[in-house]
C-alpha cells in the first residue's frame, strides 16, 4: 500500500500523484545511497568467496578493525590518504597472516570446524577492538566532504563512495576475468586438487585471496564509517546486508555484488517507507528474507553463473 | 560415553559405559541436595541447553544440515510456553508438548525451502533466521501476544504433591527426567532404520536416494524433529528463567548452540551434555579470566578446542577409551 | 640403452596407517607408453597418486634423473608431469578454454600457449567447437578429451592417465586411445596409464605390468603380457 493512497481515499489528484512519485523517487535515491555501503561490503564478500569457496562470517569484524587502525593512524597525526593506504597494506598483510596461521592447519578439516573458527575470529576481533578503543562512538573523516546533493538526500560522500565502489568492482572484474592469477585463484577455490595438478601453488592462492578480501574490507569500512560512525558493533548488520547483496547479485560476480547492493538498499528503503508499521521495524528482516528467497529460488543470483553438476 | 549403535554384545567396554552412565545419573540425582540453589538453577539451565543442542545435533550432526538458526526454535518454544501460561493459565507441563508441536510444524515448514540449500548457504540462511527472530518478536503486530520489548514474566512452579523440594530442586528433577527421556528417544531414533536413513543422507544423499530413501521427506522431517527438541528446551528454559524477552534469543544464542554442538562432539548424544555445560559456563569463565577481553578469551578457547579436540569432547573420550583398551589388551 | 624417463623402485604407499602398495618396481621409457593393469581396487589409482605426491609414499621415484619422492603435488607438476586424475578433475564451472588456460599455468610463454591451444583444438575439433561452454556440461567422452588436452597444455614430458576409458562407450574409447597413440607418435610424450580395460591398454602400450592387491605380479612387453594364459583368462576374457 503506497503512501500516496494512504493519504486520501478518493481518487488521486494530479498533485497528489506527483507528490507520491516524488516521495518514491526520493526513497529510491536514498536507497541507492545506502546501497553503496552494501555494495562495497558485498565486494569483499565476493572476493573471499572466490578465494575460499565459502563465506567468512568474520569479514565485517575484520573491516571494522581495519577502520579502527586507520582512525588510530589519523589520531597519531598521519594525513588521511597516507593512513588510508597504510591501512590497506596492513589489512592485506593481516589477512594473509590470519590465513597462514589460523586456517592453513585446518585445510582438511570439515566445514563445521571452519565455521567455528570464523565465529572465534568474530569474537576475538570484536572484543579486542572494544578493549583497545572502547565502545564509545567515534567519528571518522570522509575524504569527499559532506556537502549535500540532490536536495539533501545524498551527500558528496555518498557519491564518492559509489564512485570508489565502482572502480573497485571494475578492478576485481578485470582481475578475475583477464589475469592469470585471477584464473588460478578461481580454480583453487573451485577444485584445489586439480589446481595442484596443473602446478598452481594452492597455499599461496588462498593466502592471497584472504589478503585481498581483507584489503577490500578495509576500504569498505573506511568508506562506511563516516556515515554510520565508528564503533565495534557497527558492522554486523552491514555484513548481513552485504551477504544479501552478494547473494542477490550472484556470489561469483563483482558486478552482481554492486547491483545487488543497490537493489538491497532501494528495497530496504522502499519497504521501510511504504509498508505500514513493520516496514521500519523489520528492515533487517527484509534483507534476510531476500537472502533466503534468492538462495532457494535462484541460487546463482542475478549475474552469477548457474553451476551444472553432472552426477 | 557416546551411544554406540553397535553395542549389541556385552563387551567389557559396554559394561564400562553402562557403569559410567549409572554413576553419572546417581551423582546427578544427589547433587541438588548438596549444592546451593543458584548452582542447581545453573545446572538445570545446562541441561536445558543440552536438550536444545541435542535437537541441533539431530539436524546437523546426524543429518548433515547446518543450522546457525536454532535460537529461533528455542524462542518459539519459549514464547509458546510463556503465552500459554500467561494468557490462558495453562499448567507448565502442558506447555512442553504444545511448544514441541508448534516447533515441529515450524521446523518442518522451514525445512522445506531448506531442502534446496547446503553447506555454507544453509548456514547463511539459518543465520538470517536467527538474526531476524528478535526483530520479528519485537514487532508491533505481534506485541499483544509477545509483550514486545518488555517480554513476559512467568511464575516458577512449585513441587507437586507437597514433595519436600524447593522449586529449584523440583525443576532440576523435572528437567533431568525429561532429559533422560528425550535422550533415550533420540538414541532409539538414531539406532533405528530411520536413524540409519537419516545418517545415510548426511554421508551421501545421492546414494541414499538411489537406495530408495525419500531424501526430501526425511530431511524436512528431521528439521521438524530437531526443532521439536529445541522447542521443548526453549519452553523449559522459559519456565526455569521465569522470563522471556526478544533479546534473550539473539543470534548469539544460535551461535552458542552451534558451538556447544561442535564442542560436545557432532553425532554424539552424550556429548551434548558437555556442550550444554560449555554454553553455560565458559562465557562466564572467559569473563573471569579477563573482564575486558572476555570475547577474545572465548574465541581463543574455541580455536584451541577445534585444534586439539576436533571431534569434540565425545571424540576425546573415545580416544581415551581406545588408548585404555589397548593398554589392557 | 638410454635410462628410463621414470624409474620406480620399491614403492610403498599408505592411506593413513593402511599400506596399499607393496614394493612396486616399474619404469617408463623415454617416448614410451607403459600400462599398469589390474582389477578394481588393485592399487592402480594409488600408484599414480603416490607418484604425484598426493598420498604418503616411500621408495625411490626418479624422474629424468631427479628424485621426486616426497615432493608436493604442485612441484611435481611443475617438473613436467601431467596427471589426468580419476574422475578427470575437470574445472566444471569454467569454460573449456579456461580449462586449457589452466593447464598452461606453469608456463610463461604467451605466444607458445596460444599456439598450443590452437594445436590442441586441431587434434580435438569437438572441443574447439565448445570453447566457451561450461566444462561441466560436456559429455563423458568430451570431458576425457578435455582432461587430456589440459594435460597437454603443460607441455609435459610424462603424462599419467588414470583409467582414460572409464565410463565411456567402446566407440569413444577407441577415439580416445587413437588420440593418445597419435600424441605419443607426433609429440613424443611418454605416458603411464593405469587401466581396467586391459584390451585397449595392451593395444596401446609398449610395456605392461599387472598389479594385484598392491603387488606387482608380472611385467614385460605389452604384447607378451597380453599373450600370457592367466592374464588372458582373468583380464581379457578368453
Amino acid at each position: 500500500m503506497s503512501a500516496a493512497t494512504k493519504m486520501s481515499a478518493a481518487p488521486i489528484s494530479a498533485t497528489e500523484a506527483s507528490n507520491g512519485m516524488e516521495l518514491f523517487l526520493h526513497q529510491v535515491l536514498a536507497g541507492l545511497a545506502t546501497g553503496g555501503i552494501y555494495a562495497c561490503m558485498a565486494l569483499a564478500i565476493v572476493m573471499i568467496y572466490q578465494a575460499i569457496d565459502s563465506l567468512n562470517f568474520a569479514q565485517g569484524e575484520m573491516a571494522m578493525f581495519s577502520t579502527f587502525i586507520a582512525w588510530q593512524l589519523i589520531q597519531w597525526g598521519l594525513p588521511y590518504w597516507v593512513a588510508f593506504f597504510a591501512t590497506i597494506g596492513i589489512s592485506f598483510a593481516a589477512g594473509v597472516a590470519i590465513e597462514r596461521i589460523v586456517f592453513k592447519p585446518l585445510r582438511d578439516a570439515p566445514l563445521l570446524s571452519h565455521i567455528v573458527v570464523f565465529i572465534a575470529l568474530f569474537a576475538i576481533l570484536n572484543s579486542l577492538a572494544g578493549f583497545i578503543w572502547d565502545f564509545s562512538i567515534k567519528s571518522f573523516p570522509s575524504p569527499f566532504g559532506s556537502r549535500p546533493l540532490f536536495g539533501g538526500l545524498v551527500s558528496m560522500h555518498d557519491a564518492g563512495m559509489v564512485f570508489v565502489t565502482v572502480i573497485l568492482m571494475l578492478l576485481l572484474f578485470v582481475f578475475f576475468r583477464y589475469t592469470r592469477i585471477g584464473l588460478a585463484m578461481r580454480a583453487t577455490a573451485a577444485n584445489p586438487d586439480s589446481a595442484r595438478l596443473v602446478g598452481i601453488r594452492v597455499g599461496w592462492m588462498v593466502a592471497l585471496g584472504w589478503g585481498m578480501a581483507a584489503a577490500i574490507g578495509a576500504v569498505a569500512g573506511m568508506l562506511i564509517a563516516p556515515i554510520v560512525f565508528l564503533e565495534p558493533n557497527m558492522m554486523l548488520s552491514i555484513l548481513l546486508y552485504g551477504f544479501a547483496a552478494a547473494v542477490v547479485g550472484g556470489l561469483n560476480s563483482p558486478l552482481g555484488a554492486v547491483v545487488g547492493g543497490f537493489t538491497v538498499g532501494v528495497i530496504e528503503n522502499l519497504a521501510g517507507t511504504f509498508i505500514p508499521y513493520i516496514g521500519r521495524e523489520l528492515k533487517l528482516t527484509i534483507a534476510l528474507a531476500l537472502i533466503v528467497a534468492v538462495l532457494t529460488l535462484k541460487p546463482s543470483g542475478l549475474f552469477g553463473k548457474t553451476i551444472v553438476h553432472r552426477v | 560415553m557416546a551411544m554406540n549403535p553397535h553395542s549389541a554384545s556385552d563387551t567389557p567396554a559396554d559394561n564400562q559405559r553402562l557403569y559410567l552412565t549409572l554413576a553419572v545419573v546417581v551423582v546427578a540425582v544427589i547433587l541438588p541436595f548438596v549444592v546451593k540453589n543458584f548452582l542447581i538453577f545453573q545446572l538445570t539451565l545446562a541441561m536445558v541447553y543440552a536438550i536444545a543442542i541435542l535437537g541441533l545435533n539431530l539436524l546437523t550432526g546426524f543429518n548433515g544440515q547446518f543450522s546457525l538458526g536454532h535460537s529461533a526454535f528455542f524462542a518459539i518454544g519459549a514464547y509458546t510456553a510463556a503465552i500459554l501460561m500467561d494468557h490462558w493459565d495453562v499448567a507448565y507441563y502442558w506447555t512442553l508438548p504444545a511448544a514441541g508441536i508448534a516447533c515441529m510444524i515450524s521446523g518442518f515448514l522451514f525445512g522445506l525451502p531448506a531442502l534446496r540449500l547446503e553447506g555454507i548457504y544453509l548456514a547463511l540462511a539459518t543465520f538470517s533466521l536467527a538474526v531476524a527472530a528478535p526483530q520479528i518478536l519485537k514487532s508491533s503486530p505481534l506485541e499483544p501476544w509477545t509483550g514486545g520489548v518488555q517480554g513476559i514474566t512467568i511464575i516458577k512452579p512449585d513441587a507437586p504433591f507437597g514433595l519436600p523440594l524447593n522449586s529449584d530442586q523440583w525443576l532440576y528433577f523435572f528437567t533431568l527426567a525429561l532429559l533422560l527421556a528425550l535422550f533415550a528417544g533420540a538414541a532409539n531414533l538414531v539406532n533405528s532404520r530411520t536413524g540409519r536413513a537419516i545418517m545415510a543422507i548426511r554421508d551421501n544423499s545421492i546414494a541414499a536416494r538411489s537406495m530408495g530413501i525419500d531424501v526430501s521427506l526425511y530431511k524436512a522431517l528431521t528439521f521438524g524433529v530437531s526443532a521439536f527438541y529445541t522447542g521443548v528446551a526453549g519452553a523449559l528454559g522459559a519456565i526455569v528463567i521465569q522470563f522471556v524477552a526478544p533479546d534473550s534469543f539473539t543470534f548469539v544464542l544460535a551461535i552458542g548452540l552451534f558451538v556447544g554442538l561442535v564442542v560436545g562432539g557432532v553425532g554424539s548424544i552424550a556429548g551434548t551434555l558437555f556442550g550444554g555445560l560449555f554454553v553455560l559456563f565458559v562465557p562466564n569463565i572467559a569473563e573471569h579470566i579477563s573482564k575486558g577481553l572476555a570475547g577474545a578469551v572465548y574465541g581463543i578457547i574455541l580455536i584451541l578446542v577445534i585444534y586439539l579436540m576436533p571431534s569434540g569432547a565425545a571424540g576425546l573420550a573415545r580416544l581415551i577409551g581406545t588408548k585404555l583398551a589397548r593398554r589392557h589388551s | 640403452m638410454t635410462s628410463p624417463l621414470l624409474s620406480v623402485r620399491g614403492l610403498n604407499a599408505f592411506y593413513g596407517d593402511t599400506q596399499v602398495l607393496h614394493g612396486l618396481n616399474f619404469e617408463v621409457a623415454e617416448g614410451g607408453i607403459t600400462a599398469l593393469l589390474g582389477a578394481n581396487g588393485a592399487g592402480k589409482t594409488s600408484t599414480l597418486r603416490a607418484l604425484s605426491g598426493m598420498i604418503r609414499a616411500t621408495g625411490d621415484i626418479v624422474f629424468s634423473g631427479l628424485s621426486i619422492g616426497g615432493r608436493i603435488t604442485e612441484e611435481i607438476a611443475r617438473l613436467g608431469i601431467a596427471h589426468v586424475p580419476e574422475g578427470r578433475g575437470t574445472f566444471t564451472r569454467m569454460t573449456v578454454d579456461e580449462n586449457l588456460q589452466l593447464g598452461a599455468m606453469t608456463r610463461s610463454d604467451r605466444a607458445g600457449i596460444a599456439a598450443d591451444k590452437e594445436r590442441v583444438y586441431g587434434y580435438l575439433p569437438k572441443l574447439g567447437n565448445r570453447r566457451g561452454q561450461q566444462a561441466g556440461t560436456l559429455s563423458g567422452g568430451e570431458q576425457q578429451m578435455l582432461a587430456i588436452a589440459r594435460a597437454l597444455m603443460l607441455r609435459p614430458r610424462l603424462m599419467l592417465l588414470d583409467e582414460p576409458s572409464f565410463g565411456l562407450a567402446p566407440i569413444v574409447i577407441a577415439e580416445v586411445f587413437a588420440t593418445l597413440r597419435k600424441l605419443n607418435a607426433d609429440e613424443g610424450t611418454s605416458m603411464l596409464l593405469v587401466e581396467q580395460n586391459a584390451t585397449a591398454a595392451i593395444d596401446l602400450a609398449d610395456q605392461a605390468y599387472l598389479i594385484e592387491t598392491g603387488n606387482l605380479v608380472m611385467g614385460g612387453a605389452a604384447v607378451d603380457v597380453g599373450r600370457d594364459e592367466n592374464v588372458r583368462r582373468a583380464y581379457l576374457g578368453y
